[in-house]
């Protein structure tokens, strides 16, 4: 079977607009959670976020590009254009790259922008370019027209999994030799008035930041933004001389068949132990697990007994860096690739900044607000979303 | 119609039972009511009364909004509509 490594790495979040300043945020245990700036934030209960901030769209992309993308489809644009650059892919004349990207909203500025327009202005008529710029394939599609990708393009839609789905898929195509390589990541854009209303509903949103698996957690804060990865087949991209991340070394994907928004115990760990299986490597040799550890009180104590059912006693360390970008929604699995490709490349492992105080329903070794240097060969990192859906990737060192 | 009442056929209607099933000493899990069920049947509650409800499904202990038993949330709710029209 063929082997899957990543050889470019792009982003656009809320701790910086590259790798490299999200790397040295991750290393600082830096925060980019703050106010809201949205138009209507008075009326919002939770006014807090994981915003980028000073999104400068035309600094990056051509004019006529802005105005046909939605927030979320430049930041996937972005972080595109900056992971091909890495990974100096040529991309043939047939089918034999894609684009898979994740996103659980789409164009929600572009919905919610003409929303207002027609319901609250009383106005007649929209933007004409509403339905391609809100449509949730447009990143994808944006993507493949930049960069001349002809084969599979798509866009997965699971909630909070969106991207570890996609980029689980995008896996299995360049291992099956459907594809040479694929972009593959998520993005995600719900920082509107409506998008937060949308989330006060469930009251799971803490109004003063993101603590996982602290025992005073009190809920999670939304983020915004995009990773994309190019996924490469690895003889062609050790043929071409390219820099090697990591290699992705497994995928499983799981559902609860349970409770639309309860998580549970047994679908999460049949994800990471079916992850672990895919990829031929035993419990003992995980050194470092990103969480899905979103700072909810059912989350964070189901996510730590899933670990408990798989590892036994001998949990690796495990972090949850949404306490630093925000839970970025169907781009959330994407921005914490990151941490693990940190973990697997630089051996430092981000931490799980606003640690408190321990819970003992959570009794795991979170790396508590420092980063820690540790020797990383295997990684994991968990997705679960709404609806009961699981999924799991597992990365080596290259 | 009382808020007591009002309330209480939230609940009920909430927790697929009949308004009879419900009594003030009746604690929101034996009535089969989830966290799910419980952020509806206080999204009911605030819609019926015109009032917002400090509850946090993460942590309903600290909502400072007892929760514990159907005549609790009744007396809650009572003393938020009494704090609206003060």
């Amino acid at each position: 079977m063929r082997r899957v490594v990543i050889t470019g790495a792009g982003t656009v979040n809320a701790l910086a607009h590259d790798v490299a300043g999200t790397w040295a945020a991750m290393r600082e245990g830096r925060s980019g959670i703050g106010p809201l700036e949205v138009a209507g934030a008075e009326r919002l209960m939770v006014g807090i976020g994981a915003q980028v901030r000073g999104w400068d769209a035309g600094a990056h992309l051509e004019r006529g590009v802005v105005a046909q993308a939605d927030r979320f489809a430049q930041f996937a644009l972005v972080a595109a254009a900056q992971a091909m650059a890495q990974s100096g892919l040529v991309v043939g004349e047939g089918a034999d790259c894609g684009v898979i990207l994740g996103t659980a909203g789409g164009g929600l500025q572009t919905q919610e922008e003409s929303y207002r327009a027609v319901f609250a202005e009383g106005k007649n008529r929209v933007h004409p370019l509403t339905v391609p710029r809100l449509m949730a394939n447009a990143g994808a599609s944006h993507v493949s027209m930049a960069h001349g990708i002809r084969g599979p393009v798509f866009t997965v839609s699971t909630a909070c999994a969106s991207s570890n789905h996609a980029m689980g898929l995008a896996f299995q195509m360049v291992r099956s030799g459907a594809c040479r390589a694929v972009l593959t990541g998520g993005s995600e854009a719900m920082l509107t008035f409506g998008g937060m209303k949308a989330w006060e509903g469930l009251r799971v949103m803490s109004p003063g930041g993101c603590r996982p698996f602290c025992r005073s957690r009190d809920g999670m804060v939304q983020g915004e933004g995009a990773a994309v990865f190019v996924f490469e087949e690895r003889e062609a991209a050790l043929a071409r001389g390219a820099e090697i991340l990591a290699e992705v070394a497994g995928f499983a994907m799981t559902s609860d068949a349970g409770d639309l928004v309860a998580p549970s115990v047994d679908g999460a760990a049949r994800a990471i132990g079916g992850a672990l299986r895919d990829a031929g490597i035993a419990p003992a040799a995980v050194d470092y697990v990103n969480a899905h550890g979103t700072g909810t009180a059912a989350n964070d104590r189901t996510e730590a007994a899933a670990l408990r059912q798989v590892f036994g006693g001998q949990v690796p360390p495990v972090s949850a860096t949404k306490a630093m970008h925000g839970h970025v929604i169907g781009g959330t699995g994407a921005v914490e690739l990151l941490a693990c490709l940190m973990a697997l490349r630089d051996g430092v492992i981000a931490p799980t900044i606003g640690f408190r105080e321990a819970d003992p329903d959570c009794a795991l070794d979170v790396v508590p607000n420092v980063a820690r240097e540790a020797r990383v060969e295997v990684a994991l990192s968990n997705a679960f979303a709404f609806g009961g859906l699981n999924a799991v990737l597992a990365l080596r060192r290259a | 119609m009382d808020v007591r009442e009002k309330v209480i056929e939230i609940i009920a209607q909430q927790a697929l039972l009949q308004v009879s099933d419900v009594t003030p000493d009746s604690r929101p899990e034996e009535l089969g009511l989830d966290s799910l069920g419980l952020v509806e049947a206080i999204f009911a509650i605030e819609e019926a009364f015109d009032i917002s409800v400090p509850f946090n499904a993460n942590d309903p202990a600290q909502s400072g909004f007892d929760i514990s038993t159907v005549g609790a949330i009744v007396a809650a709710v009572e003393g938020l509509v009494a704090q609206k029209a003060a």
